[in-house]
């Protein structure tokens, strides 16, 4: 666990110091909502469609903080390092998905309310408190999927394509789960006050069991 | 690399399934009766629901040998575990195909999103069609089945996890042909379909032993060269993403 926070202070030390992965995922994000009201021809969106654009736009986002994630132990001995050290290797997939968790929760900070500024038809403050609650919950999936999938990808020939596609399937149910808990908190007439209790049950059953094979398989992408 | 001989008994079971094949297809055709609201296209059910179902279960057998490589380190169950997703794949491709021309001919539509086996199944088959991108883009063999082995292992248990996530998505317009229980299918139906699916496990099974085989045999036929010829004359034949 100590090793873990070290790293994790590691990371996030480097990203304020360079400011290389969060701002790159806002912009991203702040584009593709510039995008959507172009491609849809839109002023204002609400309810599924809206849940959807801002599901897309935020797993769209994700994928560069999920690329850059390896990409500094890689290039400078990191890995080597961590290797030689007489540490659980564990800590590395914990302070990994911490750090990646952090990143997607400053990423929406910033990108919901923009998204409420720019394209949403229906009220944000009311919808908030599920939202928060759900988006919780997919970034929990988000980060141990992407470290996985990261971990998998930046051994890779052609790491930048590996990463997304393998990522994308395997997000997918988190995906659908937090598109359709989104979907009923942002309906313009009689938005529902709590996201769907099922959706909530998928999101986190899925975070649990992701996060139980991450566990069980990291080790074996560390070895060399 | 251990010696096995995959070719092992390996005529009789071509014999059988032949065997198994025939017998479902007389059965299909000559047996089962005409689907009430379908009519004739309905018999494709009988190849389709076999070869999804066995495609699945030939990913999760990938997952589980790939489980037996990370726990012993020894390369044969990789391949192994290659040989069964590679056909998963085949197997996979074919049922989704068949889906589609049952559900043109049934529907109407190529494509329906509102049955959730079929979206589940895409999913999954675009995760699986991930595994030999992944084996390729990576040069050193022993990383190579390390990593193959752990994506294996996460993708299958990714299987009913993204099938729940799907069936709960989907409002149910169409009636279930085959649940779990599988009650509501009458007896000669039923016994067609069971032919059918023994039969295209036992396909499955064959053209696993075959590759296996074919595969051990051309891994002893390099050994042997590389013992008469030395290191340095036998080189692998081209880049392949397939353990060897």
């Amino acid at each position: 666990m100590r090793t873990a926070l070290v790293v994790l202070r590691k990371d996030l030390r480097v990203e304020a110091r360079t400011l290389e992965t969060v701002p790159a995922m806002v912009l991203l994000a702040l584009v593709t909502f510039v995008i959507f009201h172009f491609a849809l021809d839109r002023d204002t969106i609400e309810g599924q469609l809206a849940a959807g654009v801002l599901t897309a736009t935020l797993l769209f986002a994700a994928m560069l903080g999920i690329n850059r994630l390896f990409v500094a132990e890689r290039e400078q001995g990191g890995f080597d390092a961590f290797l030689l050290a007489p540490v659980d290797r564990t800590a590395l997939l914990i302070a990994k998905a911490a750090a990646l968790f952090i990143y997607l929760a400053v990423l929406e900070v910033i990108a919901v309310p923009a998204f409420g500024l720019l394209l949403l038809g229906s009220s944000l403050g009311h919808a908030l408190p599920g939202m928060i609650l759900i988006l919780v919950l997919a970034d929990l999936g988000l980060a141990v999927i992407g470290t996985l999938v990261s971990a998998i990808a930046v051994h890779t020939r052609a790491r930048d394509l590996i990463g997304p596609v393998i990522g994308l399937p395997l997000l997918l149910p988190a995906l659908i789960a937090t598109a359709r808990a989104i979907g009923p908190l942002l309906r313009a007439a009689h938005p529902a006050t709590a996201p769907p209790g099922r959706w909530l049950a998928v999101l986190a059953l899925y975070d649990l069991v992701f996060a139980l094979i991450a566990y069980g398989v990291f080790d074996f992408l560390l070895e060399d | 690399m251990r010696s096995t001989t995959y070719g092992k008994g390996l005529r009789g079971l071509s014999i059988a399934t032949v065997a198994t094949i025939t017998v479902a297809l007389v059965l299909v055709f000559f047996y089962a009766p005409l689907d009430a609201s379908q009519g004739f296209v309905q018999k494709i059910f009988y190849v389709h629901v076999p070869l999804a179902i066995i495609s699945l279960l030939g990913f999760i057998f990938g997952g589980l040998l790939a489980i037996g490589y990370l726990r012993t380190g020894d390369r044969s169950w990789d391949m192994r575990s290659y040989v069964a997703i590679h056909l998963g794949l085949i197997f996979g491709v074919a049922g989704l195909i068949s889906g589609s021309i049952w559900a043109k001919a049934s529907w109407g539509h190529w494509w329906v999103w509102n049955e959730p086996t079929l979206v589940s199944f895409l999913i999954v088959l675009l995760l699986f069609a991930t595994y030999q991108p992944l084996r390729f883009s990576i040069e050193d063999p022993e990383r190579q089945a390390r990593y193959a082995s752990v994506f294996a292992i996460v993708a299958g248990a990714f299987v009913p996890l993204n099938y729940l996530a799907v069936q709960l998505a989907t409002a149910y317009v169409h009636p279930r042909v085959l649940t779990l229980s599988s009650a509501n299918l009458p007896p000669s139906m039923g016994l067609t379909f069971a032919v059918s699916l023994l039969g295209f496990a036992l396909l499955y099974v064959t053209m696993w032993k075959y590759e296996m085989a074919a595969k051990n045999a051309r891994g002893q036929v390099r050994r042997l060269r590389r013992t008469l010829l030395g290191d340095d004359v036998v080189r692998p034949g081209g880049r392949s993403a397939a353990p060897s």
